[in-house]
């Protein structure tokens, strides 16, 4: 036998004492009421913390939650109707917001509008009368709508005074006010394709992250399948998919019907990336561990390798909306996406579609700032929730 | 490797074939033929129908047949070199096609090269300027040129050009080298046209880029080896390059494939706007009036490009990164 044992003979009691009281980290070194604050916060507060820190992402939060509340009201919101024509006012240009009349202050007021046709080039040129001071109104009743075509309503946040205009972004080739066409047409523009998004995002994780994972010969079929898939433009796709829809569908629904389709398409750029990532992922000790100790692959994946890829997962998703913004401009310019009369933006921007109209009607091309703002606010947002998205940095 | 590769162009052959089963299936799918809409425009403008001719028309195309043997005679006259007739133009397909194939790949190319010039630098700035005044900055004009729609840039810039230099910037080459065999003086307005459609699509690629390679950046240069390098005394520019930055490629690598089909689908617009003599403007065209081989020629030879694009981007991102394997085995 070793005498020289380190273990105590059996039975025998042990050399040292150990306490059996549970031991409390706090009563050897307390925490400040602010370092338990930050110690013991949950991961998604910590990731809010992180997100407000960023000033610009949340004030794009902020304006885009903002508008997606706007287009739930937009018949209030908006100071004439969608289809409202003024056929005394064609082609007006946007009137000027005027606080004082001959240094009186009388508050927001806008100058009454003559007509005059240039006999030479037949252009309707526009002249302030200086005597005829407008009053704008607020919270006022005006042009009668069907709240989401269900309540009566005339009530409106700003209206023209009493047999007066007001055309804050002009009118287009029918009298319409520009600025009332635009708010409606956020309605269509900003929900859009969401649902496409959704579809093409649940399938390029989990395919692409099931490819990734496993190799072999599924992740060879894949593979095929988005070669196949990426190798066809979206154009001839649009084209053809538009012409297969039943008739007897409206415009809005038609359109609706191509994004979920090409969502169920459009999955694949996701699915590569997700797929190179985890194959290098894969390798990592971490998972070697996770498999040892029995997790299932799904368990994997969910768990430990998406959460070390997702500040990408969510930059490519927020900058996956407003390409899907652009892209029923480019469609509706091309004819192939919405078709008036239903309203969005990139049917508004159809209407400046040729150089002339931008050198005689400039402010018909208006449309184009609420496109950029909810590009850039969506963008904006993206960074902040990328560097929210691991808050142990 | 080598072995890797040669496996990989064998893989290439059905994958072609399914892809142009699907083109065929896609310019099938809209009801009607060539002939129908053909027909219905004669009639629109008023015009008499000869209706023996048409028939005998449908009868040469073989448009009597059932839509699988076509596919068949259209496949076969590929692997041959015979892209088959454009209806609309009455001339072989290769006929039709002649300068704008290679005018769209050098628009593309040249734009994938000037979007990687602009985003490389910018981007490692950003990542490495985190918050700065310059992040922002640059970050935000790049985010400009993708909020801003192509077609509306092109008009734009169609609008000022006009106003400040008195010329119109549309179209690919001065008129008077279209058909004309390649020469230095045309070759020199090509390349005086090609700015404006490069700048133009270019933007838009640009920003998401940008933003790629800045995230994909900041998160390798958090981790703790960028640290150690540094705290060795690594060159910061070295320890910038030679590992965070590589590291960080991967997404531009497995993107090469995907990139072409985009730029050409973003270009078609911008194609249109500016009147340029790429295939975008003919390829609209063809799918709306149903000229169903030249539709599918175009369609094919993006196809091509794209498989290619693929095996490269596969075999670039096995070089550049060694942990990801070749064969993609599964795991244990």
């Amino acid at each position: 036998m070793n005498t020289q044992s380190p273990l105590p003979a059996p039975g025998a009691p042990l050399q040292h004492y150990v306490s059996i009281a549970p031991f409390d980290l706090q009563s050897v070194e307390a925490m400040t009421p602010e370092q338990s604050k930050v110690f013991q916060a949950s991961q998604l507060r910590l990731m809010w913390w992180k997100f407000r820190r960023h000033r610009l992402a949340l004030i794009s939060g902020i304006f885009l939650a903002a508008l997606y509340f706007g287009i739930l009201i937009c018949e209030f919101l908006a100071p004439y109707n969608l289809h409202t024509r003024n056929m005394d006012y064609i082609y007006s240009p946007p009137q000027r917001v005027h606080l004082f009349h001959n240094g009186q202050f009388v508050g927001p007021f806008v100058y009454g509008r003559e007509m005059k046709l240039d006999m030479d080039t037949l252009k309707r040129n526009y002249i302030d009368k200086q005597d005829d001071v407008q009053r704008i109104r607020f919270f006022c009743k005006g042009d009668s709508y069907r709240f989401w075509g269900l309540i009566e309503g005339d009530r409106h946040l700003v209206c023209p005074a009493e047999n007066g205009q007001l055309f804050l972004a002009g009118t287009d080739r029918l009298g319409r006010d520009v600025l009332s066409r635009i708010i409606y047409g956020a309605r269509i523009s900003l929900t859009i394709g969401l649902v496409g998004i959704g579809f093409s995002f649940v399938l390029g994780i989990v395919i692409g992250g099931l490819a990734g994972y496993h190799g072999g010969i599924f992740d060879l079929v894949v593979q095929r399948i988005i070669e196949v898939l990426q190798s066809i433009p979206s154009i001839p796709l649009w084209l053809a998919l538009a012409a297969i829809m039943p008739i007897t569908w409206s415009p809005v629904l038609i359109y609706f019907g191509i994004t979920v389709i090409l969502g169920l398409i459009h999955w694949t750029g996701l699915a590569r990336a997700v797929r190179s990532k985890l194959l290098a992922l894969r390798e990592e000790d971490y998972v070697l561990a996770a498999q040892l100790m029995g997790a299932s692959s799904s368990r994997i994946i969910r768990r430990h390798l998406i959460p070390g890829f997702m500040s990408h997962l969510i930059a490519t998703a927020t900058i996956s909306i407003p390409g899907m913004i652009l892209g029923e401009t480019a469609l509706s310019f091309l004819g192939l996406g919405l078709r008036a009369p239903t309203t969005s933006w990139g049917i508004l921007l159809t209407e400046a579609r040729s150089v002339s109209v931008i050198a005689f009607y400039p402010w018909l091309l208006l449309p184009i700032l609420p496109v950029i703002l909810v590009i850039l606010a969506f963008n904006f947002l993206g960074d902040g929730l990328r560097d929210a998205a691991d808050p142990y940095k | 490797m080598l072995r890797y590769i040669a496996w990989r162009i064998a893989v290439m052959v059905p994958t072609l074939l399914i892809i142009s089963a699907l083109v065929f299936t896609i310019i099938e799918l809209p009801p009607g033929d060539y002939f129908d809409s053909y027909v219905s425009e004669l009639r629109a403008q008023g015009e008499a129908v000869d209706s023996d001719r048409i028939q005998m028309m449908r009868k040469e195309y073989g448009f009597d047949k059932p839509p699988v043997i076509r596919y068949f005679y259209w496949v076969g006259g590929m692997l041959h070199g015979d892209f088959g007739y454009s209806f609309e133009y009455e001339l072989p397909v290769r006929d039709v096609v002649g300068d704008r194939m290679w005018l769209t790949v050098l628009v593309s190319f040249v734009t994938i090269i000037f979007t990687w010039l602009i985003a490389f630098p910018i981007g490692m700035y950003s990542a490495t300027h985190q918050y700065s005044w310059g992040d922002y900055g640059l970050t935000f004009f790049g985010l400009l040129g993708l909020a801003i729609p192509n077609f509306m840039l092109a008009l734009i810039l169609m609008y000022f050009a006009n106003i400040w230099f008195g010329t119109s910037i549309g179209h690919l080459m001065d008129q008077q080298y279209l058909g004309e065999p390649m020469s230095w003086a045309k070759a020199k307005s090509i390349l005086a046209h090609l700015w404006i459609p490069v700048l133009i699509i270019g933007t838009g690629g640009t920003a998401s880029m940008i933003r790629r390679l800045r995230a994909n950046l900041l998160d390798e240069l958090h981790k703790q080896y960028v640290v150690t390098a540094r705290a060795k005394g690594l060159h910061p520019f070295k320890a910038l390059v030679k590992y965070p930055l590589r590291m960080a490629l991967n997404f531009f690598i497995s993107d090469i494939g995907s990139i072409l089909p985009a730029i050409i689908s973003g270009a078609e617009i911008t194609a249109i706007v500016l009147s340029l003599e790429t295939t975008g403007p003919m390829l609209i065209r063809a799918l709306q009036s149903q000229d169903m081989y030249l539709a599918g020629s175009f369609l094919m030879f993006l196809a091509f490009l794209t498989v290619i694009g693929v095996l490269i981007s596969d075999l670039a991102l096995a070089l550049l990164d060694p942990r990801i394997r070749l064969q993609g085995g599964s795991t244990k």
